[in-house]
């Protein structure tokens, strides 16, 4: 079964204490960390997919106007917290999947300290139907 | 070589894939290194059979041409120059071909090497991306598509499957008496896992994934043909055969599906439905009778129904009530709830439900609203059908029946 992995950020602070006011070896430490977890997911055959998402300065919502032309909206000043990046895993049980958002939710920040983001965990669709 | 004889050749390497994969393992023991050379085999026979014509004995044919690589690996093993040493000293003593069948070839090769790969040792997806490739001849890309998973992530999948087969010690042998039924049975279930991965496919390629029952069903006759007074292994051929009958009527053009009530039954393939009848006749005279042929007894009564409301009912609720008694699962106690209602009537298949959501078990499956929006609705509640219709589409992780649900609740609020 497929679960996507959704790593939300808090928005307030983003530009006060985001990883872009980090040291540079805090930096260096948090990319390392998801490096290897992507690693350890591959290695594990649990691996499907895994981006990390452009900062929230840029982000627009895009809806249809009547003639079918973008209307765009944002960014989003208010918003409380933003879309960081996601994983998409392929795992035998729910518990394994929370298991994959436990460890991506430790991932270290400023001085080392685990950044405990809240981590969106979602069945991707069109899983089999247990009905034969 | 004409299109019909290249397909012919395809089928027969994936036919004598598994018994020359379980020879070499019988003769070196290393499944993984043996894994390695029988795909080479595999590759060299596809590419020089449709050129050269079919060697006379095909399958000694590929068991010399990956034993051959098989001692080229180790001679070239610098870390195995013991053996070396001795498999230098020794002769090739297989010059003919024919000679391979006495030394090398074992019927039970096919079934050996089944049940290493769906070893309990073993996670499902490992067993499952192990059975197929190693015992169905599918190619790592093929596997890799069929579940949508990237090409690297089922190579590693494969890969750690063969580790822990290694670490774990499991021998290339066939269980005893005592141990062969628990094995079996996560053989079957290996099997049908497969099966109902292809069938209940809703993402991806269709075609790419119903190969993967058509996949479970060829794999399962081999077992069959193996095991022939098996009555489970039967069962189990004679529930993917009567399920698969009904594929084509199951989902109309657009992907949506057709409930079984509703699918028209002149599409059902009646050959189909024939042989797995036949099949499951003879099994269910096998005692004590198991929950396959249990099961393949039931979809034979759906089968054998010219019009839905021909369906023999009291029969399934019968089939149901002993399937009930053979195992403690939660799923066959709601299909029980269902039979029930469609005999004593709605009333009392809900008060069944009502028993179900107590045990718990079953928390947040979207069946168990699917099947009380339906029980509702046939009892006459209107919305109280369209609340739980809604309900369980919000839970299902299935697109096709998501939009089943959600249409269901729609007819009934008239939209």
């Amino acid at each position: 079964m497929k679960y996507m992995l959704m790593m939300h950020a808090p928005k307030e602070g983003w530009t006060t204490a985001g990883i872009g006011t980090w040291p540079p070896k805090d930096i260096q430490a948090h990319i390392q960390f998801m490096m290897d977890l992507n690693k350890k997911l591959a290695a594990s055959g649990e691996f499907v997919d895994a981006q990390g998402l452009a900062g929230p300065e840029e982000a627009k919502s895009i809806r249809a106007r009547k003639d079918g032309t973008p209307d765009t909206d944002g960014p989003f000043a208010e918003a409380k917290e933003f879309l960081a990046g996601f994983w998409i895993v392929d795992v035998d049980s729910p518990a394994r999947a929370y298991q994959i958002a436990a460890t991506a939710s430790d991932a270290p920040g400023k001085d080392g300290v685990p950044l405990n983001m809240p981590i969106e965990v979602r069945q991707v669709m069109s899983a089999p139907c247990q009905d034969v | 070589m004409s299109a019909i004889e290249a397909r012919r050749v395809e089928s027969l390497l994936r036919e004598l894939a598994p018994q020359v994969l379980g020879a070499i393992v019988r003769r070196f023991g290393d499944f993984s290194a043996a894994e390695d050379v029988v795909q080479e085999a595999l590759i060299a026979g596809a590419t020089q059979w449709p050129a050269e014509g079919l060697p006379d004995n095909p399958r000694g044919w590929l068991i010399h041409v990956a034993a051959r690589r098989m001692t080229d690996t180790i001679r070239s093993d610098s870390a195995r120059r013991l053996r070396e040493a001795e498999l230098a000293r020794q002769e090739w003593p297989f010059s003919d071909p024919a000679s391979f069948e006495a030394d090398f070839v074992d019927a039970d090769d096919t079934l050996t090497l089944l049940f290493m790969c769906c070893h309990p040792a073993l996670t499902t997806s490992s067993a499952i991306a192990l059975t197929l490739r190693a015992v169905g001849g599918l190619t790592t890309t093929e596997i890799a598509h069929a579940f949508l998973v990237p090409e690297a992530t089922m190579a590693k999948r494969i890969v750690r499957a063969k580790e822990s087969i290694r670490t774990s010690g499991i021998p290339f042998e066939l269980p005893d008496a005592a141990e062969r039924d628990a094995r079996l049975a996560s053989v079957l279930h290996v099997l049908y896992l497969v099966f109902n991965e292809g069938y209940a496919a809703s993402g991806g390629d269709a075609l790419q994934r119903t190969d993967l029952s058509n996949e479970a069903i060829r794999l399962t006759r081999a077992v069959h043909a193996l095991l022939p007074d098996d009555g489970e292994v039967a069962g189990l051929l004679a529930l993917m055969l009567l399920t698969d009958a009904r594929r084509t009527a199951r989902t109309a053009v657009d992907g949506t599906l057709i409930p079984l009530d509703a699918q028209d039954r002149s599409l059902w393939n009646r050959e189909t439905i024939a042989e797995g009848i036949a099949l499951v006749s003879a099994a269910l005279r096998r005692h004590p009778v198991g929950p396959y042929r249990l099961q393949a007894a039931i979809a034979a009564v759906h089968d054998e129904a010219a019009r839905a409301e021909d369906t023999d009912w009291p029969q399934i609720l019968a089939l149901y009530g002993v399937l009930k008694s053979l195992s403690d699962n939660p799923m066959v106690a709601l299909n029980h709830a269902i039979a029930t209602a469609m005999v004593v009537g709605p009333a009392a298949g809900l008060a069944l439900l009502d028993a179900l959501v107590a045990d718990g078990r079953l928390a947040g499956h979207h069946r168990l609203d699917a099947v009380r929006a339906h029980l509702l609705e046939r009892a006459g509640d209107r919305a109280g059908a369209i609340a739980h219709y809604l309900a369980a589409a919000g839970k299902t992780a299935g697109i096709p029946e998501r939009n089943y649900l959600t249409t269901q609740a729609a007819r009934l609020r008239g939209d």
